[in-house]
């Protein structure tokens, strides 16, 4: 792999031994995927954040760094909302070691923002991801967003490897940073009207069926909203490993002329099939906000909430420069006895593993729901959501 | 004998070989408070991996596994220096991050290595010495 001097004066350990060790990372990646060389990168977002992932091992790595990150780096959501943990049921040990690890980013220089949905708080000017621009960030449902939605250009980063683009300002030229990673892998033609959390279930299934591939979606007559792309990207990341999709007419198109390896066709019956394997009954909790509830999500689930109260425990999550932006939506949404947290979700805290059933509208909570927390999930759209809260249905 | 192979990180080291044909989960297959392979399925059930020159196809597992090793190397509980066919980025992550030498691209013959065998890693000079060679 070809390095220029600076590269390498700092491979050789030049300017100390983090971030000799950094640019070795980068360098071993490059040469495991065939890089030909580094380029820099416009923004890092840093996973093996939640102490529910990284345990022991991994703060006592974060604590031990020394240096500070050359360009805008933010994390993936935590194990807790950092400031109302112990709303959520998390246990006092937890949450000091959660707090350790918080600071040991915050002494890199990292700005702590936990959220998976980094492109809907910094937007103009503070724009963490623009079309064309290089990046290496983290967490699977903001690499499939910012490569597809964005056409931002990110593999799926490990904790040390972001850790390590984010200290260097650079990342490796490999996978979905070339052109040649990006072209389609399958069609999807689907024959239903779509709103809501049926991308989410649609995400869910495509995930299954294309793995590690780039779908090329061709909806009927639809023209998804950003929230909506967010939902089938983040279930997709989630059911399989997908990174890159398109969708006709919706997101940027792929750099080249292609032809799908497979066709997949789906329609509603497909669709509606997966509502019935994952039924909304004997839910104990209710969860929205996976990938955190933008503005507009927020005003949505406050008009369904407004004047009304919740029978069964409701969590909004969102990232907290989200909710800051919106305090009165956040007001009448906790009025009605739910709760909006913030650097955190149901999947990822352990807070979730108290519940036996949860209940969401999210593609993605579904497919990690029961693995990473050991909670039966039910899958309904964000109205049936806040009904089964209501206590209007089972 | 002397085999060529790749760095991925950096160092030279010493000691006896542990050699598995298996991959290694550093989560779930090793315990990073003893240094012990935990896994009944694995082919180093009930070995310790410290201070041994660790021979293997490479890893596989949760990335979490770059951290164990970590955490077993501040411990003294890591191999002294790794030797895979095929590096890929949790081993070599965690070998990075821990200051383990690890070298890759050896031929797979190198897993026929009988444990206990002195074997000589340096990764910054691309090449593994093995003091007795299978017959």
């Amino acid at each position: 792999m070809y390095l220029s001097r600076e590269e390498e004066s700092i491979y050789q350990g030049e300017r100390g031994e983090t971030l000799r060790r950094m640019m070795e990372i980068l360098v071993a990646l490059g040469d495991i995927y065939g890089a030909e060389k580094l380029v820099p990168v416009r923004s890092v977002q840093i996973a093996g954040v939640s102490y529910k992932n990284i345990g022991e091992a991994g703060l006592e790595w974060i604590s031990d760094l020394q240096g500070q990150v050359v360009v805008p780096s933010i994390l993936n959501p935590a194990g807790m909302d950092l400031c109302r943990w112990k709303e959520m049921g998390v246990e006092e040990e937890f949450a000091l070691k959660q707090q350790q690890t918080i600071e040991a980013y915050r002494r890199l220089g990292v700005t702590i923002d936990c959220t998976c949905t980094p492109y809907q708080i910094y937007q103009g000017p503070t724009s963490l991801a623009g079309r064309g621009d290089h990046l290496a960030w983290s967490e699977s449902s903001a690499v499939s967003y910012a490569n597809s939605v964005i056409g931002a250009r990110t593999n799926r980063e490990g904790g040390p490897s972001a850790l390590a683009a984010a200290l260097v300002g650079k990342t490796a030229l490999y996978g979905y940073h070339l052109d040649e990673n990006r072209l389609p892998s399958h069609l999807v033609e689907v024959e239903a009207d779509l709103r809501g959390s049926d991308y989410g279930a649609l995400g869910f299934l495509v995930g299954r069926s294309v793995k590690d591939g780039v779908p090329f979606f061709r909806l009927k007559n639809q023209q998804p909203s950003g929230d909506e792309l967010k939902a089938l990207g983040a279930a997709m990341a989630a059911s399989g490993s997908v990174a890159l999709y398109y969708v006709e007419n919706a997101t940027p198109e792929p750099p080249a002329a292609w032809q799908p390896k497979e066709t997949i066709r789906l329609g509603r019956k497909e669709i509606d099939e997966v509502y019935a394997k994952y039924p909304v009954a004997g839910a104990d909790a209710v969860a929205l906000g996976c990938p955190h509830c933008s503005g507009q999500e927020l005003e949505k689930i406050a008009g369904l909430l407004q004047g009304k109260k919740v029978q069964k425990e409701l969590w909004i999550c969102t990232a907290r420069k989200i909710a800051e932006a919106h305090p009165h939506l956040v007001a009448t949404i906790e009025e009605s006895g739910a709760r909006v947290f913030c650097d955190t979700c149901m999947v990822v805290s352990p807070a979730t593993e108290r519940f036996s059933r949860m209940m969401t509208s999210s593609g993605k909570a579904l497919a990690y729901l029961p693995g990473l927390a050991g909670v039966q999930a039910g899958l309904g759209s964000l109205e049936e959501c806040i009904d089964v809260a209501l206590g209007r249905r089972q | 004998m002397e085999i060529k192979c790749h760095r991925i990180a950096s160092g030279s080291a010493r000691g006896q070989s542990l050699v598995t044909r298996d991959a290694i989960s550093f989560l779930g297959n090793v315990d990073a408070n003893t240094g012990m392979v935990v896994d009944p399925a694995h082919e180093l059930f009930g070995q310790c991996i410290a201070g041994k020159v660790l021979i293997f196809p490479g890893g596989k597992g949760s990335t979490v596994g770059s951290y164990v090793i970590y955490q077993l190397k501040k411990r003294g509980l890591a191999p002294i220096a790794m030797i895979n066919i095929r590096s890929e980025p949790i081993v070599a992550v965690g070998a990075i991050i821990s200051g383990i030498p690890l070298v890759d691209r050896v031929e797979e013959e190198i897993l026929q290595v009988k444990n206990g065998t002195l074997v000589e890693v340096d990764a910054d000079l691309g090449l593994v010495r093995i003091s007795e060679w299978i017959d």
